[in-house]
Protein backbone atom coordinates (compact mmCIF):
# COMPACT_ATOMS: atom_id res chain seq x y z
CA UNK A 1 0.00 0.00 0.00
CA UNK A 2 1.22 3.25 -1.25
CA UNK A 3 2.50 5.51 2.09
CA UNK A 4 0.34 8.41 1.31
CA UNK A 5 -3.18 6.36 0.95
CA UNK A 6 -2.33 4.49 4.01
CA UNK A 7 -1.09 8.19 6.15
CA UNK A 8 -4.40 9.47 4.77
CA UNK A 9 -6.66 6.61 5.42
CA UNK A 10 -4.82 6.57 9.19
CA UNK A 11 -5.74 10.35 9.55
CA UNK A 12 -9.62 9.80 7.86
CA UNK A 13 -10.18 7.00 10.93
CA UNK A 14 -8.94 8.77 13.20
CA UNK A 15 -11.17 12.22 12.20
CA UNK A 16 -13.96 9.95 12.21
CA UNK A 17 -13.59 8.38 15.29
CA UNK A 18 -13.79 11.91 17.54
CA UNK A 19 -16.12 12.56 15.86
CA UNK A 20 -18.58 9.75 16.59
CA UNK A 21 -16.83 9.89 20.28
CA UNK A 22 -18.14 13.76 20.11
CA UNK A 23 -21.53 12.72 18.87
CA UNK A 24 -22.01 10.04 21.91
CA UNK A 25 -20.75 12.25 24.56
CA UNK A 26 -23.40 15.17 23.46
CA UNK A 27 -26.19 12.15 23.22
CA UNK A 28 -25.23 11.57 26.91
CA UNK A 29 -24.32 14.81 28.37
CA UNK A 30 -26.40 17.42 26.82
CA UNK A 31 -29.61 18.70 29.33
CA UNK A 32 -32.81 18.06 26.72
CA UNK A 33 -34.03 15.99 24.04
CA UNK A 34 -33.66 18.85 21.27
CA UNK A 35 -30.56 19.20 22.31
CA UNK A 36 -29.47 16.10 22.02
CA UNK A 37 -31.19 15.19 18.57
CA UNK A 38 -28.18 17.94 17.45
CA UNK A 39 -25.09 15.83 18.82
CA UNK A 40 -25.58 12.20 17.06
CA UNK A 41 -27.58 13.26 13.70
CA UNK A 42 -24.59 15.86 12.51
CA UNK A 43 -21.21 14.40 14.60
CA UNK A 44 -22.38 10.90 13.97
CA UNK A 45 -22.76 11.19 10.30
CA UNK A 46 -20.00 12.86 9.36
CA UNK A 47 -18.37 10.07 11.64
CA UNK A 48 -19.69 7.47 10.01
CA UNK A 49 -18.88 9.22 6.35
CA UNK A 50 -15.21 9.75 7.44
CA UNK A 51 -14.91 5.99 8.45
CA UNK A 52 -16.76 4.98 4.62
CA UNK A 53 -14.24 7.05 3.24
CA UNK A 54 -11.01 5.91 4.28
CA UNK A 55 -12.72 2.28 4.13
CA UNK A 56 -13.17 3.50 -0.05
CA UNK A 57 -9.40 5.00 0.40
CA UNK A 58 -8.05 0.86 1.21
CA UNK A 59 -10.19 -0.65 -0.80
CA UNK A 60 -8.88 1.44 -4.02
CA UNK A 61 -5.47 0.69 -2.99
CA UNK A 62 -6.21 -2.91 -3.41
CA UNK A 63 -7.78 -2.86 -6.50
CA UNK A 64 -11.40 -3.33 -5.65
CA UNK A 65 -14.00 -1.10 -6.64
CA UNK A 66 -15.36 -0.13 -3.23
CA UNK A 67 -19.67 0.08 -4.71
CA UNK A 68 -20.83 -1.17 -1.46
CA UNK A 69 -18.96 1.51 0.78
CA UNK A 70 -20.02 4.11 -1.83
CA UNK A 71 -24.20 3.26 -1.27
CA UNK A 72 -23.48 2.79 2.35
CA UNK A 73 -22.35 6.46 2.51
CA UNK A 74 -24.81 7.32 0.13
CA UNK A 75 -27.89 5.81 2.18
CA UNK A 76 -26.15 6.87 5.83
CA UNK A 77 -26.45 10.87 4.38
CA UNK A 78 -29.56 10.51 2.48
CA UNK A 79 -31.49 8.96 5.56
CA UNK A 80 -29.91 10.52 8.51
CA UNK A 81 -31.53 13.71 8.38
CA UNK A 82 -35.06 11.89 7.58
CA UNK A 83 -35.09 9.73 10.28
CA UNK A 84 -34.02 13.06 12.47
CA UNK A 85 -36.66 15.44 11.40
CA UNK A 86 -39.57 11.93 12.12
CA UNK A 87 -38.06 12.18 15.83
CA UNK A 88 -38.34 15.31 16.15
CA UNK A 89 -41.57 15.48 15.04
CA UNK A 90 -42.41 12.64 17.51
CA UNK A 91 -40.94 14.64 20.21
CA UNK A 92 -43.01 17.77 19.16
CA UNK A 93 -46.27 15.64 19.21
CA UNK A 94 -45.13 14.36 22.64
CA UNK A 95 -44.89 18.00 23.81
CA UNK A 96 -41.29 17.42 25.43
CA UNK A 97 -39.82 20.15 27.93
CA UNK A 98 -37.01 22.03 26.16
CA UNK A 99 -35.20 24.77 27.72
CA UNK A 100 -35.23 27.09 24.94
CA UNK A 101 -38.00 28.89 24.98
CA UNK A 102 -40.06 28.22 21.76
CA UNK A 103 -41.14 31.57 19.61
CA UNK A 104 -45.07 32.06 19.57
CA UNK A 105 -46.46 30.68 16.20
CA UNK A 106 -43.64 28.88 15.54
CA UNK A 107 -44.93 25.17 16.27
CA UNK A 108 -48.38 24.80 14.07
CA UNK A 109 -51.83 24.62 16.21
CA UNK A 110 -53.00 21.06 16.49
CA UNK A 111 -56.52 19.73 16.66
CA UNK A 112 -57.93 17.95 19.90
CA UNK A 113 -59.22 14.85 19.39
CA UNK B 1 2.43 -2.04 13.55
CA UNK B 2 2.02 0.73 10.72
CA UNK B 3 -0.16 3.81 10.91
CA UNK B 4 -3.70 2.37 9.16
CA UNK B 5 -3.40 -0.24 12.02
CA UNK B 6 -2.63 2.23 15.03
CA UNK B 7 -5.52 4.61 13.73
CA UNK B 8 -7.44 1.33 13.25
CA UNK B 9 -7.04 0.77 17.15
CA UNK B 10 -7.90 4.35 17.84
CA UNK B 11 -11.10 4.06 16.17
CA UNK B 12 -12.44 0.61 17.34
CA UNK B 13 -11.80 2.27 21.12
CA UNK B 14 -13.70 5.11 20.45
CA UNK B 15 -16.66 3.38 18.62
CA UNK B 16 -16.70 1.16 21.78
CA UNK B 17 -16.79 4.22 24.25
CA UNK B 18 -19.50 5.87 21.90
CA UNK B 19 -21.44 2.33 22.02
CA UNK B 20 -21.24 2.28 25.82
CA UNK B 21 -22.43 5.81 26.27
CA UNK B 22 -25.36 5.27 23.57
CA UNK B 23 -26.88 2.24 25.83
CA UNK B 24 -26.29 4.49 29.31
CA UNK B 25 -28.73 6.90 27.17
CA UNK B 26 -30.80 3.91 25.95
CA UNK B 27 -31.09 2.31 29.09
CA UNK B 28 -31.75 5.60 31.17
CA UNK B 29 -33.35 8.02 28.78
CA UNK B 30 -36.48 10.51 30.18
CA UNK B 31 -38.37 9.96 26.99
CA UNK B 32 -39.08 7.30 24.58
CA UNK B 33 -37.50 9.69 22.08
CA UNK B 34 -34.33 9.48 23.87
CA UNK B 35 -34.70 5.61 23.92
CA UNK B 36 -35.31 6.09 19.89
CA UNK B 37 -32.40 8.36 19.36
CA UNK B 38 -30.12 6.65 21.27
CA UNK B 39 -30.89 3.22 19.32
CA UNK B 40 -30.56 5.31 15.88
CA UNK B 41 -26.98 6.43 16.71
CA UNK B 42 -26.19 3.04 18.11
CA UNK B 43 -26.97 1.50 14.40
CA UNK B 44 -24.59 4.33 12.98
CA UNK B 45 -22.03 3.14 15.27
CA UNK B 46 -22.26 -0.47 14.52
CA UNK B 47 -22.13 0.39 10.70
CA UNK B 48 -18.88 2.02 11.39
CA UNK B 49 -17.56 -0.51 13.97
CA UNK B 50 -18.69 -3.03 10.69
CA UNK B 51 -16.27 -1.10 8.50
CA UNK B 52 -13.48 -0.70 10.65
CA UNK B 53 -13.26 -4.22 11.23
CA UNK B 54 -13.35 -4.64 7.44
CA UNK B 55 -10.66 -2.56 7.21
CA UNK B 56 -8.78 -4.66 9.76
CA UNK B 57 -9.73 -8.20 8.70
CA UNK B 58 -9.52 -6.86 4.97
CA UNK B 59 -11.87 -9.13 3.67
CA UNK B 60 -15.04 -7.00 1.51
CA UNK B 61 -17.76 -9.59 2.83
CA UNK B 62 -18.65 -7.59 5.86
CA UNK B 63 -19.85 -3.89 3.60
CA UNK B 64 -22.67 -5.71 2.69
CA UNK B 65 -23.28 -6.35 6.47
CA UNK B 66 -22.83 -2.76 7.17
CA UNK B 67 -25.63 -1.53 3.99
CA UNK B 68 -28.05 -4.46 5.73
CA UNK B 69 -27.82 -3.11 9.29
CA UNK B 70 -27.88 0.97 7.97
CA UNK B 71 -31.30 0.12 6.28
CA UNK B 72 -32.53 -1.59 9.33
CA UNK B 73 -31.95 1.18 11.20
CA UNK B 74 -33.54 3.42 9.28
CA UNK B 75 -36.53 1.37 8.82
CA UNK B 76 -37.11 0.63 12.83
CA UNK B 77 -36.24 4.26 13.30
CA UNK B 78 -39.23 5.18 10.72
CA UNK B 79 -41.50 2.92 12.19
CA UNK B 80 -40.98 3.82 15.63
CA UNK B 81 -41.11 7.59 15.40
CA UNK B 82 -44.30 7.31 13.09
CA UNK B 83 -45.95 4.75 16.37
CA UNK B 84 -44.53 7.54 18.61
CA UNK B 85 -46.25 10.41 16.47
CA UNK B 86 -48.95 8.51 15.40
CA UNK B 87 -50.05 5.89 17.48
CA UNK B 88 -49.77 3.44 14.50
CA UNK B 89 -46.72 2.78 11.92
CA UNK B 90 -49.11 2.09 8.62
CA UNK B 91 -52.28 4.30 7.96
Amino acid sequence: MHPLIEWSAAALIVIAAFFLLVGAIGLARLPDFFMRLHAPTKASTLGVGGVLLASMLVAFSQGRPGIAELLITLFVFVTAPVSANLMAQAALHLNLASRARVPDGAVPERRKG
Amino acid sequence: MNALDIALNIGVAAVTVAVVLCAWRLLRGPEMTDRLLALDTLYMNAVALIVLLGIRWNTALLFEAALLVAMLGFASTVALARYLSRGDVVE
